[in-house]
């Protein structure tokens, strides 16, 4: 393989690590200011590694829901990764047990890294090389957001309740933008589930509105025909 | 919630999203890549994430309640559109924040 697309690789790989980190400590701060222990967060961040999931997880807590709606919002924004898998198994095509040491690292990023690799190679490596930059920042910054977080107190409490809805619509942003494939669709189901949301907060338990938000993947619609 | 309730809410969390990654490579890929399937996931995000801003912005258990977090959040889309990095998003937004509840105690 060409050493130029290998440095890139390595380049992209690393960097993304890095950039990922910072969405870490926002991460830690928010699941300290929902009330999780910073051990809990950092638990989290180590076993279930995947930060939209973390995300709705902590902000159902937060919101004062219950733990099974905390769970299933985690859960239906997980069922990407299964998806991500199945696009990745011919690249990497792991063997053996090291099936369960990958499939720990298929997240939205890496299967990014992978799939934009230029060979099976240098996707074997991206997604090692960024899988592991990130997780080792993501942990990283985890506990430094959670902790941090615990040692303040008075009117950063004020500036963590503000900086968790901006953080989630930071995640949302990237979907709506019109370069995203299919961008007025996902705007119309955005909204359809933040109107949802909205109309059901006065009348169902904390959290439960969050995962009923779901009915507005109807908005988008059936599949198009043409299949890819 | 208890701590012990959020251990267990954090490891079946954690399990479950696992067990979720572990599919995608293991069952066969035509059960995932059904139309339908795809066309579900792919909007899931936009659904769940625009439920989470709403209730992270302006709810408080079943009430309804605008205050900083609203201000706030405002700035972040602002930021946003500006194409500010996320770091700066956050940052702005959590001024943002204290300023409104030191100015004016929401």
């Amino acid at each position: 393989m060409p050493s130029s697309a290998r440095s890139e690789t390595l380049r992209d790989s690393l960097g993304l690590g890095l950039a990922v980190g910072l969405y870490g400590v926002a991460f830690g701060a928010a699941a300290v200011a929902a009330g999780l222990a910073p051990w809990q967060a950092s638990v989290m961040s180590l076993l279930m590694f995947t930060g939209a999931s973390q995300f709705a997880l902590i902000g159902v807590i937060g919101a004062g829901g219950s733990a099974l709606a905390a769970v299933g919002s985690a859960l239906l924004l997980g069922t990407r990764n299964t998806v991500y898998g199945v696009r990745l198994l011919p690249l990497l095509a792991p063997r053996g047990v090291r099936r369960f040491g990958t499939a720990h690292w298929v997240i939205d990023e890496t299967t990014a890294l992978a799939v934009s690799a230029p060979d099976r190679g240098l996707a074997r490596l991206a997604f090692l090389v960024g899988g592991g930059s990130i997780f080792v920042m993501w942990n990283a910054t985890t506990l430094v957001g959670a902790f941090g977080a615990a040692a303040l107190g008075g009117a950063a409490k004020a500036a963590l309740d503000a900086v968790v809805p901006a953080a989630f619509l930071a995640l949302l942003w990237p979907r709506l933008r019109s370069s995203f494939p299919e961008a007025a669709v996902q705007r119309r189901v955005a909204l359809g589930g933040a109107v949802v949301a909205l109309v059901l907060t006065p009348f169902v338990p904390p959290g439960v509105q969050v995962v009923s938000a779901v009915v507005a993947v109807a908005l988008a619609g059936p599949p198009r025909k043409v299949a890819a | 919630m208890t701590g012990g309730t959020l251990w267990t809410v954090v490891l079946a969390g954690s399990l479950g999203c696992y067990l979720l990654k572990l599919a995608g490579l293991s069952v066969p890929a035509a059960w995932v890549q059904q139309p339908w399937v795809t066309r579900v996931v792919d909007f899931v995000p936009a659904a769940l994430l625009a439920a989470l801003v709403v209730v992270q912005a302006v709810s408080v258990g079943r009430d309804l309640v605008l205050d900083g977090r609203l201000v706030a959040l405002a700035v972040a889309a602002l930021a946003l559109a500006l194409r500010a990095p996320f770091i700066v998003v956050l940052v702005l937004a959590g001024a943002t924040g204290a300023l409104v509840h030191v100015l004016w105690g929401w």
